[in-house]
């Protein structure tokens, strides 16, 4: 409402086209969408052991997971630095391995929103994978069907709602995502800037482009979810 | 032989030992109350829970051995299972359904489509296939959890009280239905129920388990007519008392006698039906051998019939008429004779 009430109105035109507002937009939603995959990728496996397996040690995984929704992001970009630096655990042996360096790239960006978006996706499908009846993949598996096949033909179309809505919460969370992404990759127009940090930074010099951005931001994020919602996950969220 | 096993299955507070065997075209039944054990022996067979001692082996294959560590994924058994809630896939057609085992097995899909018609026209069920199981009634989702079952082409059938979700008059026809439909699986099947009728009905010979334990077997004949265990008797509704026989005069209690139609020596079994047993209001007249005083506990509507049950030397059930009942003012307290006829009580070994 306050957005709205001061709001450029007249000079929204002018602004909404200047490059930089467009290139933000278009790389906050490619990363953002990049990672909701990863986190799909990773997550919904993820989550399954958690939901259906026993093993020592499943308490402090579970912990690990929700870490991220607790810890400042800011916190988990340094993390991040620290693993994926150049210097860091993993970054010395993917730069020495593969010449693949994260920190200030957009690869980087996305790592950096799937680390703090990924843990609504593993809760909400692991919510919906306890809640599903595990009988049906005793079924499937009587009908011969191994733990993939089960898995992929019969517990996940059981739980498909949930994972839409977890793939939404996480895409929305990885849209907002600003602390561990100006943390981890930095603050690059066309490259990192995604539109919170653009916001961030307009704020500094000019409180209407960052009104302007905002906005802009606001009616992107409220209508996709608008339409994820009346297509997707009716009745869920 | 083809399905030979003994089913060990350890949880807290309850063991479960078994031996079963069933030849190939042989349907046996698992009778038992509940928590007896019955389910768990056919989630063993089945793979989905592992022994912990014991062996099945199913057409000369050995499938779990916990002594050697052999142990074969349900997926890999070729045991088919229609579970009591039958489990149909909500998110896939009848179709589908049935073509799921087909495929997982690697049937082209266009072959395991026209396999999964065959069975849902051979169920009976031709005009539902494009339904989800949510549109289907119940006997109509038993039959689609046959025909899914039987589609793998199993080497094993187990039903896991596959009449009890059902209401009593699709009961009866599905019943009959499922009885031609075991009649034609050539191999062996093993059914669960704790309904007496149905494992009658459905099952060659019946295996009757009671807190893990295998308490009687035998065909129905057999079981109705010498149950050796309370569950047995109520279940078949007679009365069953044990003593110790000397010819045709048993002793079932402290110094109480009865005389019975079979003659045998040692510990027996005496059984005999409620309506073996009539009531009088007063000693009966002449001298019957088989009687003796007894309080009324309760008395409960059985069939045309009441049923009394009786406080006394021993403990027994009897059916009077209605019209008996009104004109003895038989009601709970009251004290009556009862008189045992003798050509109906019979006794066989213990």
């Amino acid at each position: 409402m306050g957005l709205l009430y001061r709001a450029p109105w007249a000079s929204l035109p002018r602004r909404l086209t200047e490059p930089g507002v467009l290139d933000a937009l278009r790389l906050s939603l490619l990363t953002a969408t990049l990672a909701t995959l990863v986190s799909l990728v990773l997550g919904v496996p993820l989550a399954w052991i958690l939901a259906r397996t026993t093993f020592p040690g499943r308490r402090l995984i579970r912990a690990l997971v929700t870490v991220p929704l607790v810890l400042p992001p800011v916190v988990g970009g340094v993390a991040l630095l620290l693993v994926f630096g150049r210097d860091g655990l993993l970054g010395r042996w993917l730069d020495a391995a593969f010449g693949i360096t994260l920190p200030f790239t957009t690869a980087g960006v996305v790592v950096a929103e799937a680390f703090v978006a990924m843990p609504f996706l593993v809760i909400t499908v692991a919510g919906a994978l306890r809640g599903a009846d595990a009988r049906y993949e005793e079924a499937a598996a009587t009908l011969g069907a191994g733990r993939w096949t089960a898995f992929r033909r019969v517990t996940l179309p059981l739980v498909a709602p949930g994972v839409a809505a977890g793939a939404v919460l996480c895409w929305a969370r990885a849209l907002g995502e600003f602390g561990a992404t100006i943390t981890f990759a930095g603050n690059f127009p066309g490259r990192t800037q995604t539109m919170p940090l653009a916001v961030y930074l307009a704020l500094e010099q000019d409180l209407d482009a960052a009104i302007v951005l905002s906005l802009v931001l606001l009616a992107v994020s409220v209508t996709v979810l608008v339409a994820l919602r009346e297509r997707w996950v009716s009745g869920v969220l | 032989m083809s399905l030979a096993a003994r089913l060990v299955v350890r949880r807290a507070g309850f063991t479960l030992d078994i031996e079963l065997a069933a030849a190939d075209g042989e349907v046996v039944a698992l009778l038992g109350p509940n928590g007896a054990g019955k389910t768990t022996a056919l989630r063993a067979m089945a793979g989905l829970i592992a022994l912990d001692d014991g062996w099945i082996d199913l057409t000369g294959r050995r499938l779990d051995d916990p002594a050697t560590g052999a142990f074969t994924a349900p997926e890999h058994r070729r045991i088919g299972v229609v579970f009591q809630d039958y489990l149909l896939f909500p998110h896939l057609s009848a179709l589908e359904n049935v073509a799921f085992g087909p495929r997982c097995r690697h049937v082209p899909r266009a072959e395991a489509r026209r396999r999964a018609t065959d069975w849902l026209e051979r169920v009976g069920l031709a005009e539902h296939q494009r339904k989800r199981p949510r549109e289907l009634s119940g006997g109509q989702a038993q039959r689609v959890a046959l025909a899914r079952a039987l589609a793998t082409d199993p080497q094993l059938l187990l039903l896991d009280e596959p009449l009890a979700a059902l209401d009593a008059r699709t009961r009866l026809d599905t019943r009959a239905h499922l009885r031609r439909h075991l009649a034609a699986h050539p191999g062996p099947t093993m059914l669960v129920t704790h309904d007496p009728l149905d494992a009658m009905m459905l099952a060659d010979r019946l295996v009757i388990i009671e807190d893990g334990r295998i308490v009687q077997t035998g065909d129905a004949a057999a079981i109705t007519t010498r149950p050796r265990t309370d569950y047995v008797a109520r279940l078949v509704g007679l009365n069953l008392h044990r003593g110790h026989s000397d010819g045709t005069s048993v002793t079932v209690a402290d110094g109480f006698t009865l005389t019975t139609a079979t003659a045998q020596q040692g510990p027996v079994f005496v059984a005999f039906p409620p309506s073996a047993v009539a009531i009088f209001p007063e000693p009966p007249a002449g001298s019957p051998r088989n009687r003796w005083p007894a309080v009324i506990e309760t008395v409960s509507r059985q069939g045309d019939n009441l049923r009394l049950e009786l406080r006394g030397p021993i403990t027994v059930a009897a059916d009077v008429t209605p019209a008996a009942a009104v004109q003895l003012e038989l009601e709970p307290g009251a004290t009556v004779w009862a008189v045992l006829k003798a050509n109906e009580a019979i006794s066989y070994p213990a």
